[in-house]
């Protein structure tokens, strides 16, 4: 049998290292807050990995878009418990988002108003 | 989704377009560190880039065709590899400890992260989905032989299977046995037989017949 085919998981292939722009910014987030100082890589892995096994109780996980909710959730979490973020902040932060996008003409590049 | 329901007097219909939930939660992360200083926007474009389009198994494939062409070097990594990485410019940002484990005729070894999805960055770039499921994470420990065969690979009887897992502080890599018939091959050569799963161990590399 060649090595190559595969009966039900995939592999091999050439796919995407993020499959979505958000799942390389979340993941390039927590990197750099790593590298900066902000947290171990070793008290990531340990809420990560909670994080992920309450969610895998609900359901099986794919490994895809499911993984990097499971990963925001917990960097979320982690700046609020260890950083001094706050939920509120970060409430408003992405309803200003959403706000600038609904407000900005397709093709213009997105900003905050002013002031945020 | 917005974008799927227009409306012909909704005056912003023609609006951006809006991305998920999950990337205006990020956005709005970003947002919030950088202004207090605690990110670096230039720093995480760089991070995406290298991850992107600079780091992947090419890296582990030129490291796997150096120890095939070089018993000493082959030593050295499998006592040390996280000096002889350093060596080749490869290690890992993170701090953590590589391991190089051999496949024999005797011994198969294959790669898993049990708790989230820990996995040699330097020298495999980012894990592919498989490698981060359940279904896998799961299985790898428990019947790594149905799991081989999922990916088509059959090993002989009396191999043994031995599997790794991974942690935050250590992860492995596969250092596969060289393909028969890839006698005389230089490094550059030998490195295009190697795929990125072989290096975790789900895969056999081989020589693909009528290359010579």
């Amino acid at each position: 049998m060649n090595a190559a085919s595969s009966l039900c998981l995939p592999h091999g292939g050439a796919e995407p290292a993020f499959v979505e722009p958000w799942h390389a910014q979340v993941f390039a987030l927590t990197v750099h807050l790593n590298e900066t100082g902000r947290f171990t890589w070793a008290e990531w892995v340990a809420r990560f990995s909670a994080t992920l096994k309450q969610h895998g109780l609900a359901r099986e996980l794919d490994g895809g878009t499911d993984y990097f909710n499971a990963w925001l959730e917990t960097l979320e979490i982690l700046l609020v418990e260890t950083q001094g973020v706050r939920r509120t902040d970060v409430a408003r932060m992405r309803d200003a988002w959403e706000e600038a996008y609904l407000a900005t003409p397709h093709g213009a590049p997105v900003h905050l108003p002013k002031g945020l | 989704m917005a974008h799927d329901n227009p409306h012909s007097d909704d005056p912003h219909h023609a609006h951006a377009h809006l991305p998920p939930d999950p990337a205006l939660r990020v956005k709005a992360l970003e947002t919030i560190l950088t202004k207090r200083g605690l990110v670096d926007p230039a720093a995480l474009d760089e991070i995406i880039d290298i991850y992107q389009n600079k780091i992947g198994p090419q890296n582990g494939a030129r490291v796997v065709a150096k120890a095939w062409s070089d018993p000493e070097f082959k030593a050295r990594l499998l006592a040390d590899a996280d000096q002889v990485l350093r060596e080749m410019d490869i290690y890992g940002r993170q701090g953590e400890h590589m391991v190089v484990v051999e496949n024999t005729p005797e011994t198969h070894n294959m790669v898993v992260c049990t708790l989230c999805s820990c996995y040699p960055w330097p020298v495999l770039g980012i894990p592919p989905a498989w490698y981060k499921s359940d279904a896998y994470r799961a299985r790898a420990v428990r019947e790594p032989r149905k799991v081989l065969a999922d990916f088509g690979v059959t090993l002989p009887e009396g191999t043994k299977v031995r599997v790794w897992d991974s942690t935050a502080e250590v992860r492995y890599l596969v250092l596969p046995m060289r393909p028969e018939g890839s006698d005389g091959l230089d490094e550059a050569a030998l490195a295009a037989l190697v795929n990125r799963d072989s290096m975790v161990g789900t895969a056999l590399t081989s020589f693909p017949e009528g290359t010579v």
